[in-house]
This record gives C-alpha cells, structure tokens and sequence, in this order.
C-alpha cells in the first residue's frame, strides 16, 4: 500500500521532470517547465520523507533549512558569475552522490555485506568515483571562473599528463574490480576510500590542463557527470525517479557538451586532454602589424548612418559588466529607426547560453539575438558590425590559418560587414592567445577602452547628436 | 536483485531526454542547465533515505550533508533558473519618449 504510493509519487514526478524540459524548447513556456520541476522535487520529496524507514526527523528539518540558508543567496548571485555558480552547484551534486554511496557501502558492510551484489558494487563505485570527481573537478572550474587566486588561470601542463592520469584510472579500475570480487574483506574498507581519494585526485588533473576559452564545454560535461552520478544512485537503492532524472540531467549535459565542441570543431577528447591554452609559439612569427584606432565621436557618427548594425558580444562584455550599457546603444540606435541585432556565437562567454542570459537582463528583446548559423549569411549586407569584448569567436584565422590552433571553429563572419568596430580593452590578444586578423582588416576600427565606458560615451554621443538632454 | 528492468529505465530515460533536450531553444541554455541540476538534484531522496533510517550516527551524518547539498541545489537551482527566464520577454516596454528616459535602467 504505502510501496504503491510512493512508486506512484516518484511516477508523475518523473513525468513532470520530462515535462519541464519539454517545456523549456520555448522561452514562452520556459517557466512552467520551472514550476514543473518543483511540483515533481515537492512530491518526491513528501513521499520519501513519508517512507516507514525514515524515523529520524530532526536532521532532516535541520539540513534541509541549512539548504534553504545556503541556497537562496546562490540563487541571487549576479547573473556574470552564472558559471561559477553552475560549476559550484555541479559540485554540490557531486558531493551529494558522492557521500550518499559512501554511506551506502559503510553501512550495508556493518550489516554484514548481503546486499553488496556485483551488480549493486559496480553501481556504488560508479556513483563515487563520478560523485567525488565531479566534486573536485566542479570547484575547480568554479575556481577558475572566479578566478580565486591558489586556482593557476592558464592550463597547466606537465610532461606525461595525459598517461599518469589514465594510470591513475586504470589503477581505480583494478581497485575496483578488485573490492566488487570482495566488497566484505578485511582489506575492502580501505581500498573503498582508496578508490574515493583517487576519484578526488582525479577530479582536480583533469581540469587544471584546461583554459578559460574551453570552460563552457568543461561546464557541460561536468553537468552530465553529475548527471550519471544521480543515475548510479538509483542503481544502488534501484529507485526508477533517480535513474529517471539522472540520465535526463546526463543526457542534457552531453547534448551541451556536443554543440559547445561542434561550435569550437573540436572532439571531446581533444578539449579534456589537448590543453588549448598552450598553442601561442606562433604568435611571435611575423611582421608587426598596425591598428586603425577611431574616436569615439567617429564611430558614432558611422552607426548613425547605419540601416542595419549587428552587435557581436563575448566574454568581455561580461568581464566589464557592459551589457546594460549595450541596451542603451541598442535604445539610441532604435529610436533612429536603425535595425539592431545580436550576433550569438554558441561559445561565446564561458558557459552555453551565456551572452544571452546577459543580454535578457538588460532587457533586450530575445527575439533580436540570433545564433551565428542565421547571421552570417546576412553579414555582406551589415552596415557596422560592433564587436564588443569577443575575440576568437570573430577570428577569420579560423577560416584560413591552418597552424592556428583555433582553425576550423566556425565564426561570426564580423570581417564581411561593411565596416567593423571593435572594442577592446587592451592590445593583447585573446585567451586562446592568437592574433585576431580581423582587428588588422582594411575595414576595422579599433576602439581601445573598457567596453562599459566606451559604450557610454557612444551612447553620449548618440543622445547628444540627436539633440535630446 | 534483478537489476534488468533499471537499466530499461535507464537507456530509455536517455533516449527521452536526448530528444527533449535537443529541442531547447539554444537561447535558453544557461537555465536549462541550472534546470536540469535542480531536476537532478532528486538525489535528495537518497539522501533522505540515509539520514533518516536507523542507522549509526556517523552514517546519518553523511547522509545530512548530502542531504544539504542536494537541498542547496533544488533552492538555489530553481529560484535561479527562473530568475533568468523572467528576463526573456519579446516586447518591451513600449517605445520611450524622446529624452523622457536617457539614462541606465540598471
């Protein structure tokens, strides 16, 4: 009777996860998928709390509040430091699969080892090792984001890196073979926390060799591990909402994951073992070439001239904080009947989806962000093409540089507008370390600032050409 | 225990997700994936499970920290995810009068 309930309960709420996602395939419906989601949490929580097992309450009660405690601040981060909060939150999923399994295999070894089958071993070890390795490899990465000072910002490399780490997984496989043959010897504790430091350890190699430029698919794939960690929690305590869940969470991260490396052509070996960030010896080759610096007053009077202007945002428009002064431009540029429009790049900023939750809180209509795929057929007929703190995102070395390190990656074709500014904060090149040709081109102009302030003086150009205040 | 009938959940439950996911619209990436770390933060039941059975002490304390974790997640991860898809609109705010409003919203 009471089995029949809660199977029912974690029933819709599987069916009201699917529905959420369903939901979010439009940003009109979007936010039903959210409420979905909390009616199917609200529900699996009610009829697990109600299970005859759970006698004890008080811990309940109290962690639950230090959830809320915790959670809600999290929650209200400013919308720049969305990555590191998603990496962070990966890592609390993390350590959540990782100390219910530990848990798990502690206890079912006091009571004497019955319930560890094979089956249900290998389960638990996967839940650990994903568990405990999203853990560390999370707060990595949110280190990294946050740039907090003892995390190395530049990828670290080391010479046999790529072999001591699979050494290292090799030797957590043997352990693990090793202790689901004997999941009750006398040895079999130890090596399960040996199994637990390894996936730790593994978690932090596997990040440190990865840069800024390859986060959002590092984000992603984080994502489906903390996914699948969920998945093998179900598999131990054979719970379908788990699994459910789980494998929805790890699907998801995986899709990202795919689109993030098609965006950049790359595989997904080639992110998590190739240390992106190194290639720059070919930088120093060749002549010096020279910028077109332009005022801004300059600058103003072309986009007033403009029918049509494409905005093309990176991670620096995040690091200034400039998107509300973008809105601004976009407002001057409108109100002259000029035609504005986004220019998305999938991994432009450091997670998918990044520019445009940026730009939503500046309040510009989403219908006016498009995706490169949709732009860049359009780009020969742009008037001015703005780019504001992206770099390799609108490189043309992708298209034509075969030593480049970023060749192949599709791009903003910004250098076909029929003129190009660009906004950037100094002359250095960007974090993948590559001169951009597009700064050099016959028809680019350099505007060198913090995108946040050069925007406002354009904007104060723009309103006081115009004659208005 | 007969572990087949999981895995039919599992490779199922996968297949479904692929194809819901892939139908997100690419705008709306960044909450899907505070999203679907909210949905999969359903580990909760686990954790529930563990710390409020009769079990020794310093397994339940594993299990509440979990359990806070998890908890973390599901709070911070919705209120989150629909903070950012309150921002997605199509209209604005109707078209200001000239001068009437020059300076930042922010």
């Amino acid at each position: 009777m009471i089995y029949g309930i809660s199977q029912l309960g974690y029933l819709v709420a599987s069916a009201l996860f699917i529905f959420a996602l369903h939901w979010m395939n439009t940003p009109a419906t979007a936010r039903k998928g959210v409420y979905a989601g909390v009616a199917g949490t609200m529900i699996a929580v009610v009829v697990t709390w109600a299970e005859p097992a759970v006698i004890h309450h008080a811990w309940i009660v109290v962690a639950i509040a230090a959830g809320f405690v915790v959670g809600v601040p999290l929650s209200k981060v400013p919308l720049t430091a969305v990555p590191q909060r998603t990496a962070l939150s990966h890592a609390f999923g993390g350590a959540a699969a990782g100390l219910v399994g530990t848990a798990e295999y502690y206890l079912r070894l006091s009571e004497g080892g019955e319930y560890l089958t094979p089956f249900r071993m290998i389960a638990l070890i996967a839940e650990i090792i994903l568990g405990y390795l999203t853990l560390t490899g999370s707060l990595m990465a949110a280190g990294k984001l946050q740039e907090v000072k003892w995390v190395p910002q530049r990828p670290v490399t080391y010479p046999l890196q790529n072999i001591s780490n699979l050494a290292l997984f090799g030797l957590a496989l043997a352990l693990a073979g090793a202790i689901t043959r004997s999941p009750t010897a006398a040895w079999a504790p130890f090596v399960f926390g040996g199994i637990i430091a390894l996936a730790l350890l593994f978690g932090v190699l596997l990040i440190i060799p990865i840069g800024g430029a390859d986060m959002p698919t590092v984000i992603a794939i984080l994502n489906s591990y903390a996914g699948l960690s969920a998945v093998a929690m179900g598999f131990v305590l054979d719970n379908k909402l788990l699994i459910t869940a789980g494998a929805l969470d790890g699907s998801s991260g995986l899709i990202l994951a795919i689109i993030m490396c098609n965006a950049m052509n790359r595989s997904f070996t080639n992110v998590l073992f190739g240390a992106f960030g190194q290639v720059k010896a070919s930088r120093a080759a060749g002549e010096e070439k020279v910028y077109k610096s332009e005022t801004v007053e300059g600058a103003a009077q072309v986009l007033e001239q403009a029918n049509l202007v494409v905005i093309v945002p990176g991670y620096g428009m995040a690091v200034a904080q400039a998107q509300h002064k973008v809105r601004e431009l976009y407002d001057q540029l409108k109100k002259r009947g000029i035609t504005v429009k986004f220019a998305i790049h999938p991994v432009a900023g450091r997670m998918p989806g990044h520019m445009n939750v940026l730009l939503a809180e500046a309040d510009i209509p989403y219908t006016d962000l498009v995706e490169m795929d949709e732009i860049n057929p359009d780009m020969p007929q742009v008037d001015v093409a703005l780019v504001v703190g992206a770099n390799d995102v609108v490189n043309p070395a992708a298209r034509t540089e075969k030593a480049s390190p970023i060749y192949g990656m599709p791009i903003i074709d910004a250098d076909k507008a029929r003129s190009v500014f660009a906004i950037k904060r100094s002359k250095n090149p960007g974090f993948a370390g590559i001169d951009n040709e597009l700064y050099f081109g016959d028809r680019t102009w350099m505007l060198f600032g913090d995108a946040k302030n050069v925007i406002g003086e354009l904007v104060k150009q723009l309103a006081g050409g115009s004659g208005m205040h | 225990m007969d572990f087949w009938p999981t895995l039919y959940v599992f490779v199922l439950a996968s297949f479904i997700g692929l194809g819901v996911i892939r139908r997100v619209s690419r705008l709306l990436h960044t909450p899907l994936m505070s999203l679907t770390n909210a949905i999969s933060a359903i580990a909760v039941v686990g954790s529930i499970l563990v710390t409020g059975g009769d079990y020794p002490p310093r397994i339940r304390a594993l299990g509440a920290i979990a359990l806070f974790a998890s908890m973390t997640n599901i709070v911070s991860g919705f209120l989150i995810t629909d903070r950012m898809l309150r921002m997605f609109k199509t209209d604005r705010r109707p078209p200001t009068e000239p001068g009437a409003r020059s300076g930042g919203g922010s």
